[in-house]
């Protein structure tokens, strides 16, 4: 799966939780889930879940804590990926 | 002199009608809601009634917002929200979105207990090895706050955020919870209420207590029979009331509509004790909750026009009009109506005190008394206290200037709360 792919597929999991609508515009690798999107910190553990289900994947506790960028999950998804 | 306390607003989620409007209809013309569930007859239930109200859809998107709406399955939160947004929207309140709370309005929104269905599935997860699947709402829509929390957070409000249980009372002692709060100064603005999730885990114990009726499930609309010589039972129900209470003052200064005033009220306990138990009422312990709530109140028994029973359509219903009789202690002329929500909507647990509150206070400001539903014939033991007059059997136009308003619960709890309509 191309890394544009996984970015496109990401955007569309993480929008029903996003409060700051704009910071979806530049929806890139740097995009902060807390600060650009301004995601509640509690629902952090539904995107997480929802990416397990779109990506097949199951992520640990210690990976989710390193997942604070679009770039972040994307790196922890092809990694998952390739593991399983 | 203490601050007097009125109603500004009401909101209503019962199984006969969603929203104020439709709820009045529905008890104009006696509407029921009891219906008959396919599940409950696959569960081997012996009652396969009940009632639960209605939500489509799209009157849940006006209430939550599809981030809320996820994984939502906690039926008591989305009757409670329901019910108290429109409650808040009816006395004319804003929903500010962003700036400070609101200091001077809180929440006493009561449960039984919450988001059965969403515990089920964590139940399910847990069991399974998959606690990490449980998502991050599972706590908020499981805890019996929740309900409170949810609106707290909606609205906005910055006083006491709480959620009261007492069983069946809950509701009725919201409302002198949120009272007594308005009249010690404490708060200006309380919105006081009550939701119950439905279904069979909420329901189960009741029928395993065989305390309901099993002969109605071909008939579900003539199954809740209360005051009849027939009745067999209550049936299980669900929903939500929710009624905003309003220092007298500051709803005049802001020309609120004011529904009726809250005179006064008593809540007690027959500690378990004579025959009273943890499922019987103590008989002198409602006697004497009925008499304190009319000394409290500042008006002579004979001066109630209407009284809204608790009368769940069970044995007992002769034994609650005994003791009102007795407490009353009025000539035979002087009685007053009596009425029982719980033949259209059936016994709402938690929710039944807000849903029948919400019901007495349409009755006093709109001038009518509904009819008791299912009654062909008035239990023998009822008649040897009041007569067949007062026990309206149709609705129809009448002035109500005093109600007294009952609930009692498991635990040997009582609450009554008196209101009256505002001539001023």
């Amino acid at each position: 799966m191309s890394d544009n792919e996984i970015i496109s597929r990401l955007k569309k999991i993480v929008e029903p939780y996003v409060q700051r609508t704009e910071g979806m515009e530049n929806f890139e690798e740097e995009t902060d889930f807390l600060n650009d999107l301004q995601i509640n910190s509690a629902n952090l553990v539904d995107v997480v879940l929802d990416v397990e289900d779109e990506f097949d994947i199951e992520i640990d506790n210690d990976s989710m804590e390193g997942m604070l960028t679009v770039g972040d999950a994307k790196s922890i998804i092809k990694r998952k990926m390739a593991a399983g | 002199m203490k601050r007097r306390v009125v109603i500004t607003g009401m909101g209503v989620a019962a199984p006969n009608g969603v929203g104020l409007d439709n709820f009045e209809l529905a008890l104009r013309e006696m509407k029921s809601g009891i219906r008959y569930f396919p599940d409950l007859k696959d569960l081997k239930f012996s009652c396969q009634v009940g009632g639960q109200p209605e939500i489509p859809d799209e009157l849940l998107e006006k209430y939550f917002s599809p981030l809320q709406l996820r994984g939502l399955n906690s039926s008591g939160i989305v009757y409670g929200v329901i019910s108290g947004t429109d409650a808040w929207k009816d006395a004319g309140l804003e929903i500010n979105g962003n700036g400070s709370p609101d200091w001077g309005s809180g929440i006493i929104f009561g449960t039984g207990i919450l988001g059965v269905d969403k515990f089920r599935e964590a139940i399910n997860l847990i069991d399974e090895g998959k606690t990490r699947r449980l998502g991050s709402t599972s706590v908020v829509q499981t805890m019996a706050s929740g309900i409170s929390a949810y609106l707290g957070g909606m609205l906005g409000c910055g006083n006491q955020v709480t959620t009261n249980s007492s069983a069946c009372t809950t509701g009725t002692e919201a409302l002198l919870m949120g009272y007594e709060r308005i009249r010690s100064g404490a708060a200006t603005r309380m919105l006081v209420g009550s939701c119950s999730d439905h279904g069979p885990y909420v329901w189960g114990g009741f029928d395993a207590m065989r305390i309901l009726p099993g002969n109605y499930n071909d008939r579900p609309e003539k199954a809740s029979r209360p005051m009849s010589a027939t009745a067999a039972g209550f049936v299980p129900g669900s929903g939500a009331g929710a009624l905003v209470l309003e220092e007298m003052e500051a709803a005049r200064e802001r020309g609120a509509r004011i529904y009726a005033e809250v005179l006064g009220g008593e809540i007690n306990s027959g500690g378990q004790r004579g025959e009273g138990s943890m499922t019987a009422a103590n008989n002198e312990a409602v006697q004497r909750c009925i008499s304190r709530a009319i000394e409290n109140s500042g008006i002579s028994a004979g001066k109630i026009d209407a009284i809204n029973g608790h009368l769940t359509a069970t044995s007992r219903d002769p034994v609650e009009i005994t003791n009102w009789v007795k407490a009353l202690q009025v000539n035979k002329e002087e009685l007053p109506h009596f009425n029982s929500l719980k033949g259209m909507t059936g016994h709402c647990l938690s929710a039944s005190g807000s849903i029948e509150c919400v019901a007495s206070i349409l009755q006093i400001y709109k001038s009518f008394i509904f009819g008791n539903l299912n009654i062909e014939e008035i239990h023998p033991e009822i008649l040897q206290h009041i007569e067949a007059n007062n026990i309206p059997l149709a609705s129809r136009p009448q002035n109500i200037d005093i109600l007294a308003k009952a609930s009692f619960g498991f635990g040997d709890v009582n609450a009554v709360a008196i209101f009256k309509k505002n001539n001023e």
